[in-house]
């Protein structure tokens, strides 16, 4: 049913852009706050490292490590605060409805915030200031508060895919809101493990990519050694497992979602034993090239191979998401999920089997692409997730066109917005370039916790 | 009841912001204001060093702020947005440049970068804060309609009671940034910096004392309704608390109490939005919608009051250890020096 009986949708000529705009700016937040989610962990790892065997490398790493972290997590903050204008700036009718059913989440989320920046604060700013252990311990709240972040925010998401916790009146009304139910909404568990691991992937990728592009400039001594093994430890682990979770990921979405699940796999039809097409390119209305697996499709998203899919047919043509993002969107990142698991087998079987890091330069030339790549997988996956919950804001409650703002001006907004972007894009490039060129940082030879620094 | 509890954090939370984050952006001005390149250098790096561990923190009251406003005032959250949407966007953008002037700090490398970056960020002081003010003073003004109203882009925001909430803000930043330094010149043992930001803190305090005098006249002929609110019970009690206050911070100023005053001054502030939000009530956009319409459900009222308690509980002894830490001038550094790459440039 229509959930907007109150108000009249407005007339917005610049739906497209508005979306646009969201979509930019969440595109930019969520690259940075992979690292919030994962570097943590990754820098107390090294310095876990350090402090086991005092060996001074692995600090050197960890502190250069926390000062990248600083400075992405900064502007992982600003770009956060205005995706949070945003939110009431362009789509505040879907805010004035559903503010109070999901809000909640964000209330807590604002808790994992704060935990974060106090403490990232007191860690990064801390080294050889306090204690060794005491410094080791400040970092573990901000590990803990990524997760919660994390969870929280997808809380949001995953309920704006599969809406719960309210009653709808006749009227249009939101009433007998049970914010706990929202947050803890079905989408939510396939939702956070799968972006969690996303957060590992691509920070772990990212910086791996760093090591290994060293490593094929001939620097291979301990230190960029570490600092090559460690990011990409968790990439191989991380990364196969991703793929499994991804299939619960398909499995939840046929059930919850499967308008969605249709447009992922250009499914027409309503069929039992749906067959499955790998590659390929979609457009013009059907899916150009690929490779056909009979019932496929019916085995992955039910395992069972004469399951019934429903397909895009089953709903009106206007309430269908457009096919040709999310299918192609689908495509690229289980295509670059497969071969970013490929790429951690190989590097685990090489560990298990002879102890050692593989020598042709291929697998360092992987290591360095896999980075980008896994950043196109996090963006193509979101645009699945939210092209695919399309024309819906709310999923089957309030539609995209209901929400947003009546507001002129969004092209100026817009404009503006891509301006300020690309500066900080390039500013924050140059940073970190000129960061790596610095050179690694300087090893403090006297061992653990002391503070003299050699220069 | 339960929309006056949320109403209560919500305004400590903006006074939060409005301290700490005014505070931020009025390092800014002093920032700009610090002389050429030699002459400012130990002036800038003071304000570096004293605002760089606390900058997020400091910062996440916003998000608070937001996050308060949608979940439990929805109704009144989405007819703001849409109406103010023109200086909340500005705000933004002047939050995205202190966010790129708070990444790049310290690590200019030429005199014409740190230039650059200190524009940056003294555009960014002087574009959030004025634009927020801006805000703030529509609403309590009146001018933004229950239902919202995205036809009036400019006009619900240029009455000059907004303008002059939005110079109020400016120059309460201008004032905060100024007491926060020369407590912070103390620690740093660099008395003669305590000393010009004591002059500094003192001269911006008349300058926020007779704009707000003026202020009066302004309101008085712009928002009568306010005006009455703020001179009469409530309202009034929470104006002459302020007043009251101000002239206790600025004796302990004058008398070289910084850290006393930071507190006096963060009150002040505080019971200038009590006595806003008195003026306004029972509304929340006065003569438009109260406060109790705004409510979100009982249930999410409780879920997040509950929620933010257990965040004060927890949020309080770590910032009050940052505070800490950093006042014990343990942090204090610019992190560049704190690691030791950073110290040869
Ligand atoms: C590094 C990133 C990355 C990689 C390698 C993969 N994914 Fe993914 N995927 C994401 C990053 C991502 C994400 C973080 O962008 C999304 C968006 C929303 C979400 O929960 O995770 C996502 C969403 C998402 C969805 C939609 C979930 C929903 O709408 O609720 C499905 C079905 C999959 N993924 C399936 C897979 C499969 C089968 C993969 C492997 C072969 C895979 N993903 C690899
Ligand atoms: C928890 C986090 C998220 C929330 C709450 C959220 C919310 C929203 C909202 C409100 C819209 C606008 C309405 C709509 O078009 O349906 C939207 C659209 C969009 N979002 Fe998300 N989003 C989240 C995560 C992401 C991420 C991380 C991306 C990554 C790129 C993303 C990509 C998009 C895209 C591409 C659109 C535009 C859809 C279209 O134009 O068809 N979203 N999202
Ligand atoms: C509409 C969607 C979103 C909004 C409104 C939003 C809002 C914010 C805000 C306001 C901050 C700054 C917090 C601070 O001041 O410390 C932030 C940071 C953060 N956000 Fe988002 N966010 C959104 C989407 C996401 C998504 C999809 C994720 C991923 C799971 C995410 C994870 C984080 C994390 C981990 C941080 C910590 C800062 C960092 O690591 O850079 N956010 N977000």
């Amino acid at each position: 049913m229509d959930a907007l009986g109150l108000l009249a949708a407005v007339d917005q000529e610049y739906l497209l852009e508005a979306r646009q705009m969201q979509a930019l700016s969440l595109g930019v937040h969520i690259p940075l706050v992979c690292f919030g989610i994962s570097f943590p962990a990754m820098v107390l790892f090294m310095e876990g490292l350090h402090l086991r065997t005092g060996d001074p490398v692995y600090k050197a790493l960890a502190k250069r490590w926390s000062k990248v972290m600083l400075i992405l997590f900064a502007v992982g903050v600003v770009t956060g605060t205005i995706l949070s204008f945003e939110l009431g700036l362009l789509w505040p009718r879907f805010m004035e409805q559903w503010g109070e059913v999901f809000g909640f989440a964000f209330a807590v989320e604002g808790l994992a915030f704060f935990v974060e920046a106090i403490f990232i604060a007191i860690y990064v700013y801390g080294w050889d200031r306090l204690s060794p252990r005491l410094h080791f311990v400040t970092g573990i709240p901000i590990a803990l508060a990524g997760i919660l972040g994390s969870a929280m925010v997808i809380a949001v998401n995953g309920w704006m895919n599969n809406p719960q916790g309210f009653t709808l009146t006749d009227t249009g009304e939101v009433t007998d809101v049970y914010p706990l139910s929202a947050l803890f909404n079905a989408n939510l568990w396939h939702e956070e493990v799968h972006m969690y691991l996303a957060g590992f992937i691509v920070a772990s990728a990212l910086v791996a990519g760093v090591y290994a592009v060293a490593w094929l400039k001939g620097r291979r001594d301990h230190y960029h050694r570490a600092g090559l093994i460690v990011p990409l430890a968790v990439l191989c682990l991380a990364a196969p497992a991703q793929v499994v979770v991804g299939d619960w990921a398909g499995r939840t979405v046929a059930e919850e979602q499967p308008t969605k699940l249709a447009a992922m796999e250009a499914q027409q039809p309503t069929e039992e034993g749906a067959d499955l097409t790998l590659g390929g390119v979609y457009y013009d209305g059907e899916v150009h090239g690929g490779v056909t697996i009979p019932d496929g499709l019916s085995l992955l998203a039910d395992h069972d191979p004469n399951a019934t899919v429903q397909g895009l047919d089953a709903v009106p043509e206007n309430d269908r998401p457009p096919v040709g993002w999310v299918r192609n969107s689908f495509q690229i990142m289980v295509g670059i999920g497969t071969l970013l698991a490929l790429l951690g087998v190989w590097f685990l079987w090489f560990r298990w089997r002879r102890g050692a890091l593989p020598r042709t330069k291929w697998f360092y030339r992987a290591v360095v692409a896999a980075g980008p790549l896994s950043l196109v997988a996090l963006i193509a996956g979101w645009i699945v997730t939210e092209v695919g919950r399309q024309p819906w804001i709310v999923y089957e409650q309030m539609r995209v066109e209901d929400a947003v703002t009546g507001a002129e001006g969004i092209p100026v907004g817009y404009a503006t917005l891509v301006v300020v972007y690309l500066g900080l894009a390039t500013l924050a490039f140059y940073m970190l370039r000129r960061l790596a060129r610095q050179g690694p940082e300087p090893v403090d030879r006297e061992g653990p916790g002391d503070i003299g620094v050699i220069p | 009841m339960l929309a006056e509890l949320v109403l209560a954090i919500l305004i400590v939370a903006l006074a939060a912001y409005a301290v700490l984050g005014g505070a931020d952006f009025g390092a800014g001005f002093w920032d700009l204001t610090a002389g050429g390149p030699e002459r400012g250098a130990r002036m800038r790096g003071l304000i570096n060093g004293s605002m760089g561990p606390v900058w997020e923190a400091n910062h996440v009251w916003l998000i608070v702020v937001l996050v308060i406003m949608w979940t439990c005032f929805p109704t009144a959250f989405g007819a703001i947005m849409e109406t103010l949407y023109v200086p909340l966007f500005l705000a933004g953008v002047g939050i995205i440049f202190r966010g790129a002037a708070f990444a790049t700090r310290g690590e200019a490398a030429t005199i014409s970068e740190a230039r650059a970056f200190g524009a940056t960020f003294a555009l960014a002081s002087i574009l959030t804060p004025f634009f927020l003010g801006c805000a703030l003073g529509a609403i309590a003004s009146g001018q933004v309609p229950a239902e919202g109203d995205p036809g009036i882009p400019l006009e619900s925001w240029t009455n000059a009671t907004s303008i002059f909430a939005g110079l109020m803000a400016i120059s309460v930043g201008i004032y905060t940034a100024a007491v926060f330094l020369s407590g912070d010149a103390v620690r740093a043992r660099m008395p003669d910096l305590a000393e010009a930001f004591r002059r500094r803190a003192l001269g911006a305090a008349v300058v926020a004392g007779a704009l707000s005098i003026a202020g009066l006249f302004v309101v008085n002929d712009d928002a009568p309704d306010l005006y009455d609110g703020l001179t009469s019970g409530l309202g009034l009690a929470c104006v002459i608390i302020a007043v009251l206050i101000g002239v206790v911070t600025l004796w302990l100023i004058a008398s070289r109490r910084y850290e006393i005053a930071r507190f006096t001054s963060g009150l002040a502030v505080g019971a200038v939005l009590t006595g806003m939000a008195a003026a306004m009530s029972p509304d929340i956009l006065p003569g438009e919608l109260s406060l109790d319409d705004a409510a979100a459900g009982d249930a999410t009222m409780i879920a997040t009051l509950v929620a933010l308690v257990l965040a004060l509980l927890i949020i309080v002894p770590s910032i009050w250890l940052l505070f800490k830490l950093t006042l014990a001038g343990r942090l204090s550094e610019r992190y560049s020096s704190v690691l030791p790459s950073g110290e040869q440039r």
